[in-house]
């Protein structure tokens, strides 16, 4: 079963994100903000990161410059998830390591069709 | 519903387009239908019927053929056929079309686009190897509406999503407001036209490749029949066709037979070769 981080401020949009992904078979871990999630993956890495952009404490840019910069073996998939839809946000997210990119609102489908392009479905 | 109303609406859809409704389906129609009577002003969907009894208006009869399709598309559909094209169809036509360095492509339903602009993004990203080469791509659907969308290329947010990697979608989509258009570039690749499936393809020409996805469902088995032994005689005899995950020629035509290990993908049973060595 491979592990997926869902990283979101919003409690409902977790919740929403969760029951998509466990239809997928993922073992789901949550955090509410870019540093939370940092601290997750010191303990453990997860296989995934579901990734918002704008949150308190650290975003999700910050979040995922930090974790490219760490020296581990296996660097997580990490899809964004945001409602950053402008072609800017974009690049500066593949940019900065992002394998795929979902504009909100999504629906299981997108999400089914984002994690089947980076092999994680 | 009305039975014969039914009747005569279903009579006229499969005479027009193939599509089999069967009597449980007269919801549908219903549902379908009638916001094609309000725009013709007619105060129910009987009152339609009732003028269609009377007088066959070409326009509202192609207007309701056209609201009975199903025209869900999407990027890259089912991935693999998609792969497929990349890894064994393009390699292929690269050494066996060399000499002439020109090839044809049909997607025979094309809905709103999805599939031949999936096509022109894999032949972009290709490239550097087709460089010198001519290659068409003709995009067809019984459906102006439809047509008129995929010319504009214009998809929300949503359809832009469905089965386009983030990368190709930086590539070759702007942002319009809160839709994104492909590029120009790829919409000068492909020719739409309006074509329908129950019509000799002859002045189509021959094709190389053909995509008949997703629509053979709608059609009972002579008409599946008829439509892909049409095909057969414009495909290259070692051309590829492509038929849709839920739809198959067994049982429906014998010009065809599936190519192994490849599924998806049919070719001509018989080629010309073949023909004559048995002769
Ligand atoms: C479900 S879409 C398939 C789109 C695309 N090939 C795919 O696989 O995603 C089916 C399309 O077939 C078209 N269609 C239905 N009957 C047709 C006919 N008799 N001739 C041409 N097109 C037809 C419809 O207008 C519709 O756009």
């Amino acid at each position: 079963m491979k592990s997926c981080l869902i990283v979101d401020d919003s409690k409902v949009v977790r919740m929403v994100a969760r029951k998509i992904l466990e239809g997928f078979n993922f073992d789901i871990a949550e955090a509410e903000d870019g540093q939370k999630a940092l601290d997750h993956c010191r303990a453990s890495m997860p296989d995934a990161v579901l990734l918002d952009w704008n949150m308190p404490v650290m975003s999700g840019i910050e979040f995922l410059r930090a974790l490219r910069a760490m020296d581990v073996a296996d660097q997580p998939v990490v899809v964004f998830c945001t409602t950053e839809n402008d072609m800017k946000h974009i690049q500066d997210a593949i940019q900065a390591g992002a394998n795929e990119y979902i504009m909100k609102p999504f629906d299981s489908e997108i999400i089914q069709s984002k994690f089947t392009q980076v092999g994680l479905i | 519903m009305n039975p014969s109303d039914f009747e005569l609406i279903a009579g006229l859809l499969k005479q027009r387009s193939g599509l089999v409704l069967t009597p449980d389906k007269g919801y549908l129609l219903e549902s379908r239908l009638s916001s094609v009577a309000r725009r013709w002003d007619f105060k129910s969907f009987e009152e339609m019927v009732q003028s269609i009894r009377a007088k066959r208006d070409e326009k509202l009869l192609s207007e309701i053929t056209e609201a009975m399709t199903t025209n869900e598309s999407f990027f890259f559909r089912d991935t693999k056929p998609f792969d497929q094209f990349r890894d064994l169809v393009l390699p292929h036509l690269l050494t066996a079309r060399a000499a002439k360095r020109s090839f044809r492509i049909w997607s025979a339903a094309c809905s709103t686009g999805q599939e031949p602009y999936s096509l022109a993004m894999l032949l972009k990203e290709a490239e550097s190897k087709l460089a010198g080469w001519r290659i068409e791509i003709i995009a067809t659907d019984l459906s102006n509406e439809v047509l008129d969308k995929a010319k504009e290329g214009l998809y929300t947010q949503f359809e832009a999503q469905r089965g386009l990697p983030i990368t190709l979608l930086m590539k070759y989509f702007t942002q319009a407001g809160d839709h994104w258009q492909i590029s120009p570039e790829l919409r000068k690749m492909i020719t739409f036209k309006t074509f329908n499936l129950l019509e000799s393809p002859a002045s189509l020409g021959q094709f190389d490749v053909i995509f008949l996805r997703n629509v053979l469902i709608y059609f009972d088995p002579p008409t599946k029949g008829k439509i892909l032994e049409g095909m057969s005689r414009q495909l290259a005899s070692d051309g590829f066709l492509y038929l849709g995950g839920a739809e198959t020629v067994l049982g429906v035509s014998d010009k065809f037979k599936p190519k192994q290990g490849q599924r998806g993908i049919y070719e001509l049973s018989q080629t010309e070769g073949a023909l004559a060595a048995a002769s």
